[in-house]
């Protein structure tokens, strides 16, 4: 009873004699580089190609971005979802949060902004109050 | 007392939970101290980020980006910045099991793929200032030269920490509180490479298809 369950610290493995079937610490590095060098290569290519139609390719660069963010939280930072990482989770889960309303608040309310500011010169004034 | 001996008697509680347990060891405590600083940094970025999608538009008829990048250039940053967190990640592994000559290895690798990341960048910074797209020229540049430049300024200052640790590593070898900040600089340095991933997609990327 001298161990106790603490929680893990960020970017640290869980260690092999607590889990021994966990996969060799050099063969998650390994993965994680691979799958990495993947989406970074979908992404360069789809950039490049004429091959996809342009507006969805938009949608697909920011996929893959999403997707490469998370392949490096889990195989390079060792994010996981057992108890022991609870703390670390759940920190990044309200990071995300914060990123995702300046991000996606900030654009918003811009294009709204703009799109109230260009309206043409002999529009009558009700329509630029609708917003 | 009848709860905790309900507990107790669960075979999986056989180690007390985190909140019985006491004060968590100073490792833990002092890496979810720095990523908590990551994760306000990160949102430091998102505020960049989204000052640069406000202002891709606005280049007051200067250059545009699909003008000034050069996709060749940001494909070798992206491999560099990528592979060094890659040996940095070797590198932890190489300071778990306390080997000296893995961990020096480790660094130098990571510190010369960081080098040349920065060189490659302050060479396309200075093109495009020689070209008249400086940071008074447009919004748009603003924006784009803060951004970058900014992550730019986190990986000098991640390869400054790293030569840092390696004179620490030499003279108090792997002592505890040294351990505690190598496994903060890999935090750090693998945080700079999820941001870049941000970087390459919107800035370079999406700004060529614009």
């Amino acid at each position: 009873m001298t161990e106790a369950r603490h929680e893990r610290a960020p970017g640290d493995r869980p260690s092999r004699e607590m889990d021994a079937s966990a996969p060799s610490e050099f063969l998650v590095y390994t993965i994680g580089l691979f799958v990495a060098v993947l989406l970074t290569a979908t992404s360069f290519w789809a950039a490049n190609t004429t091959l996809l139609w342009p507006g969805g390719v938009f949608l697909g660069l920011a996929v893959l971005a999403i997707a490469q963010m998370g392949i490096h939280l889990v195989f390079f930072l060792h994010m996981t979802s057992g108890p022991e990482s609870t703390n670390n989770v759940l920190a990044l889960a309200f990071g995300l949060l914060i990123v995702f309303v300046v991000v996606a608040g900030t654009m918003w309310i811009m294009a709204d902004m703009n799109a109230n500011m260009i309206m043409p010169s002999g529009a009558p004034m009700s329509m630029r109050m609708q917003h | 007392m009848n709860i905790a001996a309900a507990i107790d008697s669960v075979p999986l509680e056989a180690l007390p939970s985190a909140s019985e347990a006491g004060p968590a060891p100073k490792r833990i405590v002092v890496a979810y101290g720095f990523w908590i600083f990551l994760l306000s940094d990160i949102v430091m970025f998102a505020a960049l980020f989204a000052s640069y999608a406000v202002l891709v538009r606005s280049t007051a008829g200067g250059p545009t980006g699909a003008q000034l990048f050069n996709q060749a250039t940001v494909a070798i940053e992206t491999a560099c910045l990528l592979v060094s967190s890659y040996t940095c990640g070797l590198m932890s592994l190489a300071i778990n099991s306390r080997r000296r000559l893995g961990t020096y290895f480790g660094a130098l690798i990571t510190f010369a793929l960081g080098a040349t990341f920065l060189g490659l960048e302050i060479r396309e910074f200075a093109s495009m200032i020689a070209i008249g797209a400086t940071p008074q020229r447009s919004a748009f540049l603003s924006a784009f030269f803060t951004l970058v430049g900014c992550h730019g300024l986190h990986v000098t200052l991640g390869l400054i920490w790293l030569i840092v640790m390696m004179v620490q590593v030499a003279v108090f070898g792997f002592a505890a509180r040294v351990q505690r900040r190598l496994l903060c600089f890999s935090l750090f340095w693998h945080a700079l490479d999820i941001v870049w991933v941000g970087v390459f997609t919107v800035v370079y990327l999406m700004g060529v298809s614009l």
